[in-house]
């Protein structure tokens, strides 16, 4: 008879776990993602349809678009840039500037809008200024960047630091060594190296920039067909009771969300190929 | 003392890091701490101690700590089977558990809702029993767990990969109990792992607002959190409130932090 192993469990044991932890993942994961898809095509195809191709839908796509197109990039080179500064580098403070980049972590949706509102609005310190100039910032493009911004700040910063401090800089002093300049440094060296995790953060930096709703909602006024990006459109079709609109649209993003993880999955499996056949 | 720094871009990296960090993160907080500081003792007492303020502050700390216990039960059984185990699904298993982090909360909180309403899937069987699931503390706390547990299983899983068996075998041979293994050798080493996904579930939850509002029914007193409060202040254009509750949270949750850090280091020291 086949003995088992000292440090694992019995069969029984072993297969109760791993039912109790589908369960729990059926429940909580798998049956979330199935209710948006059941409840937005509760009313038939056509009215699934109808509520993407709706004007304020359309609009709050184009909002949405607009603003990871900005705010995305930008947090990718802060994100690449502030990864290099930490990791190639040992100087003062540095644990203190490495706790600060997970700060907006640790805050809330809301207060990252309020802020913005404290600074831009009407009776924030700016304010008076901004009415004299005539610039718009809050309840409008700017303000609904600015949030998103604060939002998906350490997405990237996040994902990169742990790769290159793992990688090491030996390849990029040899490279010194050998005469390149910092710009050729990255390109040729870091960046291949760190594409892959590069990518993932991007990803998730995206998908949070395009999903955002606590923040966004402080600063957007909710103003329909001009404001209101996808997250903010599907509430108000939902309070509207609206809900096979509200649910349509909601799949959208839950499609983004099914990408994201997609190929987050196929990201892992390729870098860990890679590794593998390295060794 | 310092090392010469060899490689390029020093000042470059480093000046962009700390500009776009002021701007966009520190200078707008210090801003939300200035305005809320000029108030003064007298009216932030007011504005903290007002009844409808501690209603919603108990259950935000509540609700998020609740959550953020069960998150930490449901992450170890989850990572457990993860990295322990090979079943058919495993793959898509450990995949899937990131949607809470991937799916945004406007869309959580409209599905959970519908989920959990009188009406819904689960909402239905648990009216039979006589509980209310959606628009009731209970279900910010259904949302909370929702939002909090993929941190307990992303911190703890990389720590359980990294156990040897080595110390288990050991305890094995010497007459341990499986049980045993588990509780006197296995979860001392995941502890540090598990109270840091504790602290990541609960301080994201202390914050927690679009998975929130649609499941809660925002009812004032009963199932309103505190970030609602600070957008019900702000559209009541009563921005010196929405500034002092604001820095109230933040305070709490950054000091909670710090707290949790310190105890981190103890044990991680202890350890050594």
């Amino acid at each position: 008879m086949h003995h088992r192993s000292a440090t694992t469990e019995s069969a029984p044991v072993r297969w109760l776990l791993i039912g109790l932890a589908l369960l729990a993942l059926s429940l909580f994961l798998f049956l979330p993602l199935l209710a948006v898809f059941v409840e937005a095509l509760r009313r038939g195809v056509d009215v699934f349809f109808a509520s993407l191709q709706s004007p304020a839908a359309l609009s709050a796509v184009r909002l949405t678009l607009t603003a990871a197109a900005v705010s995305v990039p930008l947090n990718t080179v802060f994100g690449v840039a502030a990864a290099w500064g930490v990791t190639k580098y040992r100087f003062r403070g540095r644990a203190l500037l490495l706790s600060l980049i997970d700060l907006p972590f640790a805050v809330s949706p809301v207060i990252a809008g309020l802020v913005w509102v404290l600074l831009f609005g009407a009776q924030g310190w700016f304010g008076p200024w901004l009415a004299e100039h005539d610039i718009r910032i809050i309840f409008e493009l700017p303000g609904i960047i600015l949030a998103t911004v604060f939002v998906t700040f350490p997405f990237v910063a996040r994902e990169l630091i742990p790769l290159m401090e793992s990688q090491g800089s030996d390849q990029e002093l040899a490279a010194v060594t050998l005469g390149a300049s910092g710009w050729q440094i990255f390109r040729r060296i870091t960046l291949p190296n760190i594409k892959w995790g590069l990518l993932y953060g991007v990803l998730l930096c995206n998908a949070r920039a395009m999903g955002e709703f606590g923040a966004v909602s402080v600063v957007s006024g909710h103003i329909r067909g001009k404001t209101n990006t996808l997250p903010l459109h599907i509430e108000v079709l939902y309070n509207e009771y609206q809900f096979s609109a509200a649910f349509a649209c909601a799949t959208l993003l839950g499609l983004l969300a099914l990408l994201t993880l997609g190929l987050k999955t196929a990201v892992e499996q390729l870098t860990h190929q890679r590794a593998s056949r390295r060794t | 003392m310092s090392k010469p720094r060899v490689i390029p871009g020093f000042g470059l990296s480093l000046g962009f890091t700390v500009t776009y960090l002021s701007l966009i993160i520190l200078i707008p907080l210090a801003a939300l701490f200035v305005k809320a500081g000029g108030l003064g003792p007298a009216e932030w007492w007011r504005i903290l101690s007002a009844p409808r303020v501690l209603a919603a502050a108990k259950l935000t700390f509540g609700a998020s700590a609740a959550a953020a216990t069960v998150s930490v039960g449901m992450g170890l059984l989850v990572t457990w089977v993860l990295v322990r185990y090979r079943f058919p699904g495993r793959r898509v298993l450990d995949a899937m558990v990131d949607l809470p982090f991937a799916l945004p909360t406007a869309v959580a909180g409209i599905t959970l809702t519908s989920i959990y309403a009188p009406n819904g899937w689960i909402g239905h069987y648990l009216a039979g029993w006589g509980i209310q699931g959606a628009y009731s503390p209970f279900g910010v706390f259904i949302a909370l767990t929702f939002i909090g547990f993929p941190f307990v299983v992303r911190t703890v899983q990389p720590v359980m990969e990294d156990l040897g068996s080595e110390l288990e075998e050991a305890a094995a041979t010497l007459g341990a109990s499986r049980w045993t293994v588990f509780w006197r050798v296995i979860l001392p080493a995941l502890l540090p792992a598990l109270i840091t996904g504790f602290t990541l579930a609960f301080a994201r939850a202390i914050g927690e607002y679009g998975s929130v509002i649609f499941i809660s029914g925002n009812l004032p007193m009963k199932t309103e959190i505190l970030p609602l409060l600070i957008v019900s202040q702000l559209e009541q254009y009563k921005y010196r409130e929405a500034a002092v509750i604001a820095a109230g949270m933040l305070i709490v949750s950054f000091a909670l932090l710090f707290f949790i850090n310190l105890l981190q280091r103890q044990l991680n020291w202890h350890k050594r």
